[in-house]
Parts: C-alpha cells; sequence; structure tokens
C-alpha cells in the first residue's frame, strides 16, 4: 500500500528525540518520517541502540521526560499532532485509540492485579463499560485470544500464565478497546519458536478480523517477512531505507540492509552458506559522524560518504533509500542481494 | 566451506544416559536432564538445540561438571569425569571449556581483561611474567581485539567484543573441547555472524571441539555438523544437520522447524506452518511414557505408555519415536 491522504493513519514526520545524561545529550532519533495506512503492517528494523524503540515510543510519549525530549517533528494521526497533545488529553488516546504491546510480557503486565482486572481498566476508563459488562468483554477477549478456559482465567494472576499466555494477554488489553494502531515492539524476541508462530498467527488474524494498522519493530528479518508489508530500515536513529516487503528484500539498495540480509544464515538453503557479518560496530549517539552514519562500517564507503549525509533518492511509489551510491557520479556496485537470488 | 569428513574420527566425549534431576521443594523433582545419550566426535560440532526449558543448558553444565549427574555417565578421553580426583579433576578443566551466554554477567567487573583471560594460566600454572603478557596479546589479536585492550575493564567494551574477551578466556589454556552455552543469543544480529565466523575459523586452526547449545535453529544449522533435538529433558532426534532439515522425522523437530520464519517474503507467502497447541509442559513430574505427547497431533497408546528409546532409523539417524518406522 503506498501512501493515500484518505487511508493515511499516522504520519510522523522529521522526528527527533534526545536524552539529556550527565555525558552529555544521546541524539536518540535524529529525523525520522514514516507514515502508517488503515490495517497497514509496517517494520521498522535496525540493531539495539538505532533508535526503533524510541521513535514508537515517542508517538505516543511514553518516553520518559525528563530526560526524554521531543527536539522536533511532528506525530500527527487521524489529522491531529500528537506532540502537542497534554498529559490528559495523552491519556484518552493511548490504550483507545493507540495501543502498545512490548518484549517482556513479565514487567508490563502488573504483577499485583488480576488480569481481567487488567483488561477491564481500559474498557472502563475509555468506554465508560459498568464492572459487569467490561468483565464480560474482558472473558470475550480472552477467548478471542485463544486462552483456554477464559472464564477461570480472568481471575488470575499474570504469574499463573505461562510466557506464551501472558503475551496473549497482553494483546487481550492492547486491543479490547479496539484501536486503530497497535504498536508491537519486539513482541516475539522472549518466546520460544513454536509460541511465537502462535502468536504472529494470532496477530495476522487479529489484523484482518479488527482491521487494526500495526508497527512492527523488531531485528528479526523472518518476522518481518511473515508479518509486514513495508519496511523501515533505521541506523543510527535514522531511516536509511524504506519499501514495501519484496522491494527491500529483493532489491534493498543500501548496503546496511544488505549487511543485515546477508548476515543471517538462512534455514532452507543447500550446503554451507558463508556469512557476512558487518565489520565494526554502530556509531555513538553522543557525537553522530557528520556523513552517512554506516560510513564507518561500509565496504563501499567513498570520501562523500564521511562528510555530508546523502538525500533521499525514490526509486518507486514507496521505496527510498539515503546512499550515496545512488548519485550519477558514485561508481556502478553489483547489488549482492539480487545476484544471490539469480 | 566444504562438509567436514567426521566417519573414522574417534569420540572425544560421550555421554550415557546422563540425568540431572533438581529438587525444587514439597518432595517434587525437577527433571531437567532425563536420559540424554549421545556423543561428540573430534573435531566435530555437535548443535544442542530445543526451546527453553528443554535441558539443553544443564546437559552442557554436567558435560563439564559445572553440575554433578544425578545417573548416568561422562567419558572424556576415555575417563569418567564423576570419579576423577583432585588432580585429574584439574586436568579435565583445563581441556574443556565453557563460553557463557550473557557477556555481560560472564566477566568479572573489577578485573582487566588482561587478568580475565590469564587467570586460566595462573590457576593451571601454565606461563608467568613476560611469558603470560605475550600469551594474552596473542589471544586477544586472534579474537580479532588488540593488545592495548588488556589494560581496559569490561565494561569499555560492546557485547560482541565481550564475547570475543570470553572466547579468548575460554581458548588461554588450550582446551580441546568447548561448551558454547548460546554464545551469540545476547548479540544483534550484525555481531553474531562476526563471533559465529570467529568460532568457525579457531575450530579450523586448533582442532577444537564444540557443543554449541542454542535456540536459533538456522544459526545451529549454520555451525554444527550434527544436531541433537530436545524435548523436555530428552534427546528426540539426532542426525545431521543437513538430514536434519531436508527430512525431519520426528513430529517435534517437524514442527520446531516449520515455526521458523524465513527472510523471505515470497517462501514465507507459501509455506505451510504447523502450528504445535499449547505450551511446554512443567518439568516437574513430565508425563509418563513420551514427553511430547501432550502436543503431538499422532500420538497413540503406545506414546502414553512408554518412553520411545532413541534408535537409529537409518545409518547416522537416530529418532525417539514409536510412529517413525
Amino acid at each position: 500500500m503506498s501512501r493515500d491522504e484518505n487511508k493515511l493513519l499516522i504520519d510522523v514526520k522529521d522526528l527527533r528525540v534526545s536524552f539529556d545524561t550527565y555525558a552529555g545529550e544521546v541524539q536518540a532519533v535524529r529525523g525520522v518520517s514514516f507514515y502508517v495506512n488503515k490495517g497497514e503492517a509496517l517494520a521498522i528494523v535496525g540493531e539495539s541502540g538505532c533508535g526503533k524503540s524510541v521513535t514508537a515510543q515517542s508517538t505516543m510519549q511514553l518516553i520518559p521526560m525528563p530526560p526524554g525530549r521531543i527536539k522536533e517533528g511532528s506525530v500527527m494521526f487521524n489529522g491531529k499532532d500528537l506532540t502537542k497533545f497534554t498529559d490528559k488529553q495523552m491519556e484518552s488516546v493511548r490504550g483507545s485509540e493507540i495501543s502498545m504491546i512490548f518484549q517482556d510480557p513479565m514487567t508490563s503486565l502488573n504483577p499485583t492485579m488480576k488480569v481481567g482486572k487488567q483488561i477491564m481498566e481500559g474498557l472502563i476508563k475509555h468506554q465508560k463499560m459498568s464492572k459487569q459488562d467490561a468483565k464480560q468483554k474482558a472473558i470475550e477477549m480472552l477467548d478471542v485470544v485463544g486462552i483456554p478456559n477464559p472464564e477461570k482465567r480472568v481471575e488470575q494472576y499474570p504469574h499463573e500464565f505461562s510466557g506464551g499466555m501472558r503475551q496473549r494477554a497482553m494483546i487481550a488489553i492492547a486491543l479490547a478497546c479496539n484501536p486503530k494502531l497497535l504498536i508491537a515492539d519486539e513482541p516475539t524476541t522472549a518466546l520460544d519458536v513454536t509460541i511465537q508462530a502462535q502468536i504472529l498467527d494470532l496477530m495476522k488474524d487479529l489484523q484482518k478480523d479488527f482491521d487494526t494498522a500495526i508497527i512492527l519493530i523488531t531485528h528479526d528479518l523472518g518476522v518481518v517477512a511473515d508479518m509486514a508489508q513495508r519496511i523501515v530500515v533505521m541506523y543510527a536513529g535514522v531511516v536509511i531505507e524504506s519499501g514495501t516487503l519484496d522491494e527491500i528484500f529483493y532489491d534493498g539498495q543500501h548496503p546496511y540492509t544488505w549487511g543485515l540480509l546477508k548476515s543471517v544464515p538462512r534455514l532452507d538453503t543447500q550446503g554451507k552458506q558463508k556469512l557476512y557479518p558487518i565489520e565494526g560496530t554502530p556509531p555513538d549517539l553522543f557525537s553522530p559522524p557528520k556523513g552517512c552514519p554506516f560510513a564507518a562500517r561500509c565496504e563501499y564507503a567513498m570520501p562523500i560518504c564521511r562528510e555530508e549525509m546523502p538525500e533521499k533518492t525514490h526509486l518507486s511509489k514507496d521505496h527510498f533509500v539515503k546512499c550515496w551510491l545512488q548519485h550519477e557520479m558514485a561508481p556502478d556496485v553489483e547489488n549482492p542481494i539480487k545476484k544471490g537470488r539469480e | 566451506m566444504s562438509e567436514k569428513k567426521l566417519e573414522g574420527r574417534k569420540n572425544i566425549i560421550e555421554v550415557n544416559n546422563l540425568k540431572k534431576h533438581f529438587k525444587v521443594g514439597k518432595g517434587q523433582i525437577l527433571k531437567a536432564v532425563d536420559g540424554v545419550t549421545f556423543s561428540i566426535r573430534e573435531g566435530e560440532t555437535l548443535g544442542l538445540v530445543g526451546e527453553s526449558g528443554c535441558g539443553k543448558s544443564t546437559t552442557g553444565r554436567a558435560m563439564i561438571r559445572l553440575y554433578e549427574a544425578t545417573e548416568g555417565e561422562v567419558i572424556f578421553d576415555g575417563m569418567n569425569i564423576q570419579r576423577l580426583n583432585r588432580k585429574e579433576l584439574k586436568n579435565f578443566t583445563k581441556q574443556a571449556q565453557m563460553i557463557f551466554q550473557d557477556p555481560y554477567a560472564s566477566l568479572n567487573p573489577r578485573m582487566t581483561v588482561g587478568d580475565i583471560i590469564g587467570e586460566g594460566m595462573d590457576i593451571h600454572g601454565l606461563r608467568k611474567g613476560k611469558e603470560r603478557m605475550a600469551k594474552i596479546y596473542e589471544l586477544l589479536e586472534i579474537v580479532g581485539l588488540n593488545r592495548e585492550h588488556a589494560s581496559r575493564f569490561p565494561h569499555e567494551f560492546s557485547g560482541g567484543q565481550r564475547q570475543r574477551i570470553g572466547i579468548a578466556r575460554a581458548l588461554s589454556v588450550e582446551p580441546k573441547f568447548i561448551v558454547c552455552d548460546e554464545p551469540i543469543s545476547a548479540l544483534d544480529v550484525s555481531i553474531q555472524a562476526q563471533v559465529v565466523n570467529l568460532l568457525e575459523e579457531l575450530q579450523e586452526e586448533m582442532g577444537l571441539t564444540y557443543l554449541f547449545i542454542a535456540h536459533d535453529l538456522s544459526m545451529v544449522k549454520h555451525i554444527s555438523d550434527r544436531i541433537a533435538v530436545m524435548y523436555l529433558g530428552a534427546v528426540m532426534e539426532l542426525t545431521t544437520s543437513k538430514v536434519l532439515y531436508d527430512e525431519p522425522l520426528h513430529p517435534y523437530t517437524q514442527a520446531l522447524l516449520s515455526a521458523i520464519p524465513i527472510p523471505d517474503p515470497e517462501v514465507e507467502r507459501s509455506r505451510n506452518r504447523i502450528i504445535l497447541e499449547g505450551d511446554v509442559p512443567s518439568p516437574i513430574n513430565p508425563p509418563e511414557g513420551c514427553k511430547f505427547q501432550k502436543r503431538c497431533k499422532y500420538v497413540k497408546d503406545i506414546c502414553r505408555e512408554k518412553a520411545p528409546e532413541l534408535r537409529e532409523v537409518k545409518p547416522e539417524h537416530f529418532v525417539a519415536c514409536h510412529i517413525v518406522k
């Protein structure tokens, strides 16, 4: 799905987020723009510290402020700028319009509160339901997310649930008020693969049934291939490439995207493949480099890369990349992911 | 890379019916490892995979006597490691080393990197003074760090670099066998490949034998010669990594492989996934009979009565299942 003003749900423009620490200012997010259409699943991929979680949390104003602060940018949701919202106004959005599920279901559920009550909380607050109705709805939600014996389970505490069931309960809480956007921050990273398969299946079904848009934050490209329609690749606080699923996997243009795709072994290939690691480590965000942040690790880096950040090059409606290799004076480089497929 | 020839190599370590049970109070017993048998040949990498709580780390730890086994034996180089005297045990710990999962928790924050790497040599009285420092510098360079790093402390390093320090420490006593307990799970994808390539290079140069424990099956397939799949304290299937992925026979292996998302949208769109119902049962009072019966769709009466033995159904292909012929 490409950008369509009628279907646009959330539009993030030039978002900049910093954290003030004793050691100085950490520029975690340095000018990020992306959008999500209604009912669409967008994946934000990148390594730890690339700013993907901070980006998602800032859209809901969930970063602790201070030390964090949104320096610049706008988050347009249904035509309103969320960065201008007061705490009170945000409260009416969180849980009802935008919900979030987190990586670790144990630390994000309240251990002293019954699971049922945690689902009812949002329903009573946002939809002004009575206690009885809310409880009925909580039982229904537990059933929707595939928890057996929901009547019994609403009365239980999170520690009585297994890891996979806690994640299901989190999804039930997040979807109870039928939000338009679900932000899933590494929703399956803490789970085993067989449980991950269950949760991903559930999320896909719910996306269809409730027509919820999803922002999926992950580093697992397998999960992305399974879930997302579009991808945003982040590195050191900036978006370096974005496009549809196929455009990134089969026609990705940024050397970092290539590196991500080539450094993971695949289950379905014959014989031994060589892994191509990305040498070095991501830059320090206290003083980000002035040129392209990936230049220091990039095997194709040219002098210009260390001097100036490349502009966007649009390759299709959805696909853009920020890389000097796209410049007409740059040398031709064979695309290693395309080559591998032929 | 060509596949290694493994036939005719002698076993460096043999595990026979190994059991490790923990008392968890109220008379209950957690059967973390419940009768595991396999062997590893010299220069080989055996992958040990399974979901959390299946006993793979406990097996690895019991194999180098970080845990005392409840039952069964581990034979290293012809010696039963449970029956070693002090001197023999010291010699054994020199030959069998471990690389841990968490590169933050496994390095002493108050020691310099040089001392962390040198500690093993001090304990075994291998090298002193200049010779010791020279070895530390050499090891740092082997693992891709440089000699200036010896005087620094662990907190100054990134996760990938710390894992390299952990590898240098394991190598310092010139071991033959290394247990790698999820050495890359805590690392970022781009860094994982660096560490895996390093482990492979070291194996080739030094003829090391690895037990590679992980839950990431794609990485295990990449690094291992043979793979053992564990479930609830028992080995379900054991064969070469190629055969395991091409023709998995055990219903659990099939489900596990099918659950792994493949980073290729076209493949993902056309895949039929086997989704297992429910969770892994608790290893406290596990079911009688086959451990996998509660989630297996082919379950028969015999599965509930008798635990299947691990038997060789084809050359080099072992399966513990009543259904597989």
